[in-house]
């Protein structure tokens, strides 16, 4: 069952400079219980994009088109106060800096109780304290009834990060978003984070939308895998073929840009080049003056995003039918 | 946490100590001679006269042996008698400090109330009409002189528009009555003079409102930048992101932590009230502190005027140390060990 459809999604950001388009014509689904990441660099759009699921993204310069359907409402149609209620309660967030994410004059507990009373009017305070200890347990905090009572700066980033899934996870949420929730923390407790979600995802049939510039997260949590970059999907396809045979050569890159333990090299190959501003974007297909395998159409024309047989889909001239990967492999 | 109080009590001995000195020798270095400003001229002709006020009070002595009989007295608890008004200073100080307290706590409250609620509206409403209005009176709340600012307010509010009564603590046909705390707003309501209390709060609107208008300046800009900067954080992000209302956001969550600092601000601004208090009640023939100040300085009255810097020193202490005890007691990350 399909919870999550994106059509055609647009974000344009007014500024004195000029109209800057954040994300430019998104499509995905997301199932229930299934995950998808959105991978891409900084200024790719994907955290614009998961901030305007939220509705967190309402701004007098800021102009939203296209349908954004969860679990059969438009999104994008709601008012701000029924928005309000799914906010946190269906739909919820966790950021990347769990060391600031959390009031430092709140306890910890009060901080967890809050989505409850706020979506479950007829849950009392005792109630809500006592399953505030109880997803406290859930998320792994040991001693929770203690912890229950102290305040952020009281405990680790891992543990704060695991607060914050705690709140998300408070009420009766179906759609996680978690906005590179790993990245601020250090290896070890990335896959203790990583795991907790993996195992709340099953025991809840959540669904997770990952966001990350980490393709190690990505291998790890997701399903399915999007591309982005300068606010366009340049592929979907499957987790594992994303790893296994990369098609957009922004996808290749971001691989080569993997340090791997079997390979000795000196240097770790890099993508050329730099996002370009967002209020001059280059002709034709925006990643071109990055490309390898550029040629004078991609300099002219906007690729679209084609869809291969197995159903992947990649927006690269290279895949347009006619010569279906040839030019890459002999540019290899 | 009370190590730490008893740790600044005794920091606050040494630092009267330092003040009494300070202020001592900085009022005898004044080059004007208290005889010539305490008698008058007929009485200045007669050197017998001249002689005994001398001999009196003590400034026939070296300046090092008036200063060591001033500490003895000091260490027993003994202010001295004020040369002017004959009486003991620690009886003046009683006597004129309520009218001061009860002003400069009106003064304060006005300031933090439309302070923080202005600063906070300025916020919310940032760079909208509203804003520019708040932030152009907060401006001038900072940068108009309190005595200026008295008269105007005086003339409009009090001779052209005949709102607010005149200068004075009370209606000269009133009598102030006899004991309780001297703090007549608390007085009066205590025994249920509401006739008194309506008078005195009359009288206290105009004053409080003059005095406190700097420091409500002072409030409202800091609480608006502050403000500002705690609704960029992402603890807010993840209030919004459980699905609280926006007020719900800023009451239970940005304003709390956008008073941090607010705090310090309105400690200073405390402070900068009492000195603003010799020109307001001057202007305002308010029987307190200030105007005892004042009238102790321009007549030299050398212990008059050491009591009333140790008691402001004292109250500049305290302030200070009340605001650092309420820093831990809103900010759980603040302990005193």
């Amino acid at each position: 069952m399909t919870l999550l459809k994106v059509e055609d999604l647009t974000i344009k950001f007014k500024s004195r400079q000029g109209v800057v388009k954040a994300v430019d014509n998104l499509n995905f689904e997301l199932a229930q219980g299934s995950s998808l990441g959105i991978v891409g660099e900084s200024g790719s759009g994907k955290s614009v994009t998961s901030l305007t699921i939220m509705g967190l993204l309402q701004n007098a310069n800021t102009e939203i088109t296209g349908n954004i359907d969860f679990d059969g409402l438009d999104l994008l149609k709601l008012s701000p106060n029924e928005m309000r209620k799914i906010r946190g309660n269906s739909i919820s967030m966790i950021f990347q800096e769990p060391m600031t994410s959390l009031n430092p004059l709140h306890t910890c507990g009060k901080q967890i109780m809050e989505p409850i009373l706020i979506h479950q009017k007829e849950v009392s305070k005792q109630e809500a304290k006592k399953h505030a200890i109880e997803l406290l347990r859930m998320v792994g905090i040991p001693s929770p009834e203690q912890r229950f009572h102290e305040y952020p700066h009281q405990m680790s980033g891992g543990m704060r990060q695991r607060i914050m899934i705690a709140i998300a996870l408070a009420c009766n949420t179906k759609l996680l978003i978690a906005d590179e929730p790993t990245t601020a923390l250090d290896v070890t407790i990335q896959a203790q984070i990583l795991d907790l979600m993996n195992s709340l995802k099953k025991k809840r049939d959540m669904s997770i939308i990952m966001i990350t510039h980490d393709l190690g997260v990505v291998k790890e949590m997701c399903e399915k895998v999007v591309v982005m970059y300068t606010g366009q999907i340049v592929e979907k396809s499957p987790t594992e073929l994303v790893f296994a045979d990369p098609l957009h050569p922004y996808t290749k890159g971001l691989l080569n840009a993997i340090p791997k333990i079997s390979n000795k090299v000196e240097r770790l190959e890099a993508i050329e080049g730099t996002v370009p501003d967002a209020l001059n974007m280059p002709s034709g297909c925006s990643f071109h003056p990055r490309c390898k395998y550029a040629t004078e159409k991609c300099t002219l024309e906007v690729p679209t995003l084609f869809q291969l047989e197995d159903g992947r889909e990649v927006k690269c001239f290279i895949y347009d039918g006619s010569e279906k990967g040839d030019d890459v492999n002999a540019a290899k | 946490m009370l190590r730490f109080i008893a740790r600044r009590l005794l920091f606050l001995l040494f630092l009267l100590f330092g003040v009494a000195l300070f202020v001592f020798i900085l009022s005898h270095l004044v080059p004007s001679d208290p005889v010539a400003a305490n008698l008058s001229q007929s009485a200045l002709n007669n050197p017998e006269i001249v002689a005994a006020f001398k001999e009196k009070w003590g400034l026939d002595q070296s300046l090092f042996s008036q200063l060591l009989l001033y500490f003895q007295h000091l260490l027993t608890g003994d202010l001295g008698t004020s040369i002017r008004t004959g009486r003991p200073v620690f009886d003046d100080l009683m006597q004129f400090f309520p009218a001061t307290l009860e002003l400069s706590i009106v003064a304060m409250v006005i300031a933090l109330v439309l302070g923080i609620l202005f600063g906070t509206i300025s916020a919310i409403f940032r760079n909208k009409a509203i804003d520019h209005i708040i932030r152009t009176v907060s401006i001038s709340g900072v940068s108009i002189p309190s005595f200026w600012f008295a008269l105007i307010m005086l003339n409009i509010f009090s001779s052209v528009l005949g709102i607010t009564p005149g200068p004075g603590r009370i209606d000269t046909r009133t009598t102030t009555p006899e004991g309780g705390t001297g703090l007549l707003l608390l007085d009066s309501f205590i025994s249920g003079n509401f006739q008194l209390f309506s008078d005195v709060a009359m009288h206290l609107i105009l004053p409080g409102t003059v005095l406190g208008f700097f420091t409500m300046g002072l409030i409202a800009r800091q609480t608006r930048s502050n403000l500002l900067e705690v609704l960029s954080m992402d603890y807010v992000r993840t209030a919004r992101s459980k699905g609280l209302k926006e007020s719900a956001i800023i009451v239970k969550h940005a304003i709390s932590n956008a008073m941090i600092p607010v705090i310090t601000v309105a400690g200073i601004g405390f402070c900068n009230l009492l000195g603003g208090m010799v020109l307001v009640e001057n202007i305002f023939a308010w029987p307190g502190i200030g105007q005892y100040a004042y009238l102790s300085a321009v007549s030299l009255d050398f212990p008059a005027i050491c009591g009333v810097s140790l008691l402001i020193a004292f109250i500049y202490v305290v302030i200070n140390l009340l605001i650092d005890i309420l820093y831990g007691v809103i900010d759980p990350r603040v302990r005193y060990e």
